[in-house]
Formats: C-alpha cells, structure tokens, sequence
C-alpha cells in the first residue's frame, strides 16, 4: 500500500524550516476538521456534502505525497453523486493512514 | 503587482503565499477564506491579480467572477480539473492551477499574468495617447481653452481671424485657415475652398458645387471637388 511521505513538503519547504513548521501545524489543524466533516456528511448521507468533503480532502492526500489515494479520492468524489460507494472503505484507509503520519511529523 | 488569495482552505492559502513570497515584485494585500469578504475588499481597494479557489461554501469561485465588476488578472486553483474549459470563457482568467501547486507551474501563471497585465497598460497608454491627440487647444483671450477635434464641423477664414464651429459652440480665433489645418487630421478634415476646412464625416449632402453641413451651406472651389469626391464613399 501507498504510504503518506515527505515529497511535496520537502520541495516545497526547502529547508525553510519556519515554513515548514506553520505549514505542518495548519495542515494539523485543518484535515481532522475536513475528516471530521467528511464523516457527518456520511452519516446525514448528504451527497453533495460528501462529494465536497472528499473535494476538500484531496488536497491534503496529495501534499502527503500519495498520489495513487488522489486517483482514488478523484474516482470516489465522482462516483457519490451517483450513490455509488463502491471506494468508501479504501478511501478512508487512507485518511487512517494520514492520520496515523501526521503524528509522526 | 497586487495580489489577493481567495481560499476556503488555509493549507492552500499559506502554499500560494508561500510561492508569491519568492517572486520578486509580487504583493499578497490579503487573504480571504470566503468570496465575500474578498467582494467588500474589492469595492474599495484595486488589486492587479487574484488567486481564485473555485470549490467554496456558498459563493463558489465562478459566482465571485460573474459578480464583481470589472474583474482583474484571475489565476483560477483547483483541485478540480472539470473546469478548465469553462475557466477560459471568462476573458479574466489567465491561468489554472491545479492543486498541489508546483514552483514551475506557479511561475508560468505568474508569467502569464504579468504578460497580460503589461498587455492591458499598454492598450491604456495607447488609448490615452490617442485622447490627447483628438484635443486642441486654442487660445482666446489669454485663455487655453479645450476643444475635442472630433466636435468641430467648420472652420471658416474671417480675416486674421478663424470662426471654429462645433456641435455645442462656435469659438473665434485670432489664426489662419493654414495653421488650423496643419493641426486638424487629415483623414477628417479637409479645405474645400480657400476659406473653409471642413470635417467630411459631418456632411450632409452635396449639390453642384456646394456642401451642406450642419445648417451651413459650403462652396467648394472647382479645384478642390475632384479630392472632396475621392473622400466620399460613393455608390
């Protein structure tokens, strides 16, 4: 499995290590509130609110470096609207898995 | 060049301050989590690009630019590549970014946007230049006063005088017909006899060898009727 990394952090950052340090801390505060979002709108199956919540999500997926979770995210975002949740579980493994690099940096 | 950063996202946000910060010359004012606080800012302040998020709560990035007036340089940023093609009806938008944005990326938007924000100077400064040339001014009683060419109809000779005539006022000038001539433009104007010069695109018919225009009937001399025909747009 795909797993979260550094990349895009790193060629962004540049060793700008204050950069890197404002940027880690509002990526921290903001993806629990979007996963948090994510997970309400599933529960009030609201459609358009799940669509653009995973929207949302899929920024921070790609600055984690996972490129193959954005295809996914990107697939399950326009699968929603028609109730097909076919990618759900697979998408939310990979919000784990965010979950669980974040602590790490 | 003065940029703002619409975003409902602050990761997104401090990435494109982020880049805007190494690009010499290039200003973040403000940043905005929502298009309409971005709305009210722009009602007083003017700004040469913004960063655009199309995906909003509410007022989406497409609303925003139907909404405002006179829209700047837009640089649309997106995680949704579904809109490019509709991005480029909208003449303001002069690039889309597709998130996570890259340094070479940005900097071919930045490029663009500063092509196009030299582009529209330019037009400007041209338009500008042309309104100075369409002004004379005539002095009349130690006064310069400002006539706009295009408004002038007649000049008739009266001595060591001109009468300008022109759709609101007629103007007396102590000048000669020669003088007011080498000033007029050509492609408008034109002396059909040796004491009148008159703006072609004014006239309202022609009878032998007379012109009238406005309610002035004009002779035109013999020898300048060949050249008065050639300006007209004959059947």
């Amino acid at each position: 499995m795909e797993l979260p990394n550094r990349s895009y952090i790193d060629s962004l950052c540049r060793g700008d290590k204050a950069f890197e340090e404002r940027l880690l801390t509002v990526i921290k505060t903001e993806f629990p509130s979007e996963k948090e979002v994510y997970y309400n709108a599933l529960k009030a199956k609201n459609l358009e609110e799940i669509a653009e919540a995973v929207h949302k999500l899929k920024h921070k997926i790609s600055i984690l470096g996972l490129e193959k979770g954005y295809a996914l995210a990107a697939q399950y975002e326009n699968e929603i609207l028609d109730e097909n949740f076919d990618h759900s579980q697979s998408f939310e493994k990979i919000l784990d898995s965010m979950t669980e690099y974040l602590k790490t940096l | 060049m003065k940029c703002i950063i619409i975003d409902d996202e602050a990761t997104a946000r401090l990435i494109i301050s982020k880049y805007c910060s190494d690009v010499k010359g290039l200003n973040v004012l403000e940043e905005f989590s929502n298009a309409i606080d971005a709305m009210k800012y722009l009602n007083q302040n003017t700004v040469d690009l913004i960063f655009l998020d199309i995906h909003m709560p509410g007022f989406n990035g497409i609303d925003f630019i139907q909404t405002i007036k006179d829209p700047p340089n837009v640089i649309l940023t997106t995680s949704d590549p579904n809109f490019a093609i509709e991005a480029f009806e909208y003449e303001c938008i002069v690039d889309y970014l597709i998130k996570p944005l890259t340094e070479d990326r940005f900097i071919k938007a930045i490029n663009k946007a500063s092509n196009s924000i030299s582009a529209t100077q330019k037009e400007t400064n041209s338009s500008k230049k042309e309104s100075t040339e369409d002004v004379l001014y005539v002095n009349i009683d130690r006064r310069l006063i400002k006539i706009d060419m295009p408004s002038i109809y007649l000049v008739e000779a009266k001595g060591d005088y001109i009468m300008i005539k022109t759709e609101t006022k007629n103007y007396i000038v102590h000048s000669t017909l020669k003088k007011i001539e080498g000033k007029l433009p050509d492609h408008t104007f034109l002396k059909v006899h040796r004491s009148y010069v008159i703006n072609v695109s004014k006239i309202i018919d022609i009878e032998d060898n007379c012109v009238l225009i406005k309610k002035d009937i004009i002779p035109v001399s013999r020898s300048n009727r060949p050249i008065l025909m050639k300006r007209l747009n004959l059947l």
